[in-house]
């Protein structure tokens, strides 16, 4: 995994952050719905991939982070089935983001204490319990036919059907731009920086006098979180929702999209969600039955041209002055961290 | 001068080979002790035991009079004893300055911060002093993976020093650096650690480093203490001549 750690936590300046957001807010309602609901779930899905990232960090690869999207996702799920008297969107991604953080909480005092190749086995193990009992528990959970999640209202206010799909895109939009903000105030943190620390270097981390496993554990937590938030988020979004979620596709689908899109900033995880859902928008369309083919060698050029992520290409975008004559390599590595 | 480090009669053998034979040690505070000694007569054996390494067969380590035997090395750091490595343990991917922040925010118990950022002001300003002691002036924002050895032996002992240690152990700390080098690096090192008053511990290969810095000199053999005394009687003692420098074999 070395070499796909982002070389900076990189933002672009707060100009153009704030001509991106206003792009997103502004054209939202002159496009088709169809690309309003792919961006709604892009994002939503995003914030899962954030978590994942904020892991990657730390050298730490979760393949079962399905684990936390549908545990979000069922806990308001469940609720609405249990006739929980508030259906209103906030109260319910809340409510999937306390069980996927309590499910982290628990789950994270065995991962935290692993490494490599058994952490990543050992988070796919919990996420298919999960998606076992989400299975055959079908008394509670309908089983493969999924729960239905119909939200009578958004922060209090009842949408109209024709603006629905509309009101959802601005209630993921608020909350993924909040949750941005917070991974990337842990990443400019001192809790930020020892998992950057735990990549590196355990042993100097250990005899500096912090905890190695309670660093792990504690950004954990918020990457469950943020899977909890996710799967919450696109619950609401897609209003229905199935076991898959925990299957060890749609988790091994976040680490895809957390390579596809790089380490190198917390905006990252979104742009290669979007481009994700994108692609395979278009592939399933071309090609219905290989699709899977497309996004693969998608995939493999980014590994080949952009092995840092897509993000990395801003980066050297970013970063190349005009009649600069250094080998484009040393230029990279001189010029690679946030100062 | 009271003791702050002692060790007593402390053993650890790694199968047949005894690493450690009936070690009992007193460290005075502020004193500056070099450890000599062949390659496996258990120098760094010795430190790896007291930083809580490696837990020793038989005996007790006691840090001011408290039994820290079984302690885990992050928790010796904490009560004061500070190491630095033979192979420099550092964050490579960081800068020099980041390497001393994160050290700083460990020192002042605010490692697990997760809103305020690493980079205050005043935090900021503290590294730069520390690093100026060791004098990395100028290189505070180089990236460590490009850091010559001897920068990457001081930058490990800075570290170590920005815990604020009352007992620091250094490993070899002039090991892979060049001839012309050492003593600039042994110079800086002693400056800091005489200034500072903490108590100092290094294993050393280097006889004319350790005549120069040392108050007094440790001779390790086969895990046993051969000699034990002022830098010129422990030099002048014609067993340790034989044993360490060879001379009469």
């Amino acid at each position: 995994m070395k070499l796909l750690y982002g070389r900076g936590w990189l933002l672009p300046g707060r100009g153009w952050l704030l001509v991106g957001l206003f792009l997103l807010i502004a054209v939202a309602p002159f496009i088709p719905g169809w690309l309003v609901f792919l961006l709604t779930i892009a994002f939503a899905k995003g914030l899962v991939v954030l978590g994942v990232v904020l892991l990657l960090r730390g050298d730490l690869v979760s393949f079962g982070h399905g684990l936390y999207y549908a545990a979000g996702a069922y806990a308001a799920g469940l609720a609405l089935r249990a006739g929980l008297p508030v259906r209103d969107a906030a109260v319910l991604v809340l409510l999937g983001v306390v069980v996927s953080t309590a499910l982290a909480a628990i789950v994270g005092l065995f991962l935290a204490r692993y490494r490599g190749i058994f952490f990543g086995m050992l988070s796919v193990a919990f996420s298919m319990i999960l998606y076992s009992l989400l299975l055959k528990l079908y008394w509670l959970t309908g089983g493969t036919d999924g729960l239905s999640v119909r939200v009578s209202s958004i922060f209090g206010l009842q949408p109209g059907a024709e603006y629905l799909r509309l009101a959802q895109y601005y209630f993921v939009l608020a909350l993924t731009v909040g949750a941005v903000y917070v991974a990337y105030r842990l990443t400019a943190s001192p809790l930020g920086y020892l998992m950057r620390a735990i990549y590196d270097n355990e042993i100097r981390v250990e005899y500096m006098g912090a905890s190695v496993r309670r660093a792990i554990y504690r950004t954990y937590l918020l990457s469950g979180a943020l899977g909890g938030l996710g799967g919450a988020l696109t619950a609401i979004t897609v209003g229905h929702i199935a076991p898959d979620l925990a299957y060890w596709t749609v988790s091994g689908e976040f680490v895809f999209v957390a390579l596809l899109g790089g380490t190198g900033s917390v905006l990252a995880p979104l742009l290669g969600s979007v481009v994700f859902e994108f692609v395979r928008n278009y592939a399933f369309k071309l090609s219905p039955y290989t699709w899977q083919l497309l996004l693969g060698s998608v995939l493999l050029v980014v590994i080949l041209f952009a092995p840092g992520g897509l993000w990395s290409i801003f980066e050297r975008l970013a970063r190349r002055e005009p009649g600069e004559t250094a080998p484009r390599k040393e230029r990279r590595w001189a010029l690679s961290w946030r100062r | 001068m009271g003791v702050v480090l002692e060790t007593v009669a402390v053993s650890r053998s790694f199968g047949a080979v005894k690493a450690a034979d009936n070690l009992s040690l007193r460290f005075a505070e502020g004193q500056v002790v070099g450890i000599v000694g062949p390659n496996g007569s258990g120098k760094t054996t010795f430190v790896n035991i007291v930083t809580g390494y490696v837990k020793p067969t038989h005996g007790r380590i006691l840090f001011r009079d408290r039994d820290i035997t079984r302690l885990r090395p992050r928790e010796v750091t904490n009560l004061g004893i500070a190491r630095s490595f033979q192979i420099p343990q550092l964050y490579t991917h960081l800068t020099v300055l980041e390497n001393m922040l994160i050290a700083l925010s460990v020192q002042e118990r605010r490692h697990w911060e997760f809103w305020r950022p690493l980079r205050l002001d005043g935090r900021v300003e503290a590294a730069l002093r520390v690093l100026d002691q060791f004098g990395f002036q100028d290189g505070a924002d180089q990236r460590v993976s490009t850091l010559p050895e001897g920068g990457r032996k001081v930058l490990d002992v800075a570290l170590s020093f920005a815990l604020q240690p009352s007992v620091l152990l250094l490993d070899e700390p002039t090991s892979g650096v060049s001839v012309d080098d050492k003593f600039g690096v042994m110079d800086t090192l002693m400056r800091v650690v005489k200034e500072s008053g903490v108590t100092a511990v290094f294993v050393e290969h280097d006889m004319d480093v350790v005549a120069r810095y040392a108050d007094r000199v440790l001779v390790f053999a086969e895990g046993t203490i051969l000699a034990d005394d002022r830098p010129e009687a422990v030099f002048a003692n014609p067993a340790v001549r034989a044993h360490v420098l060879g001379e009469g074999v």
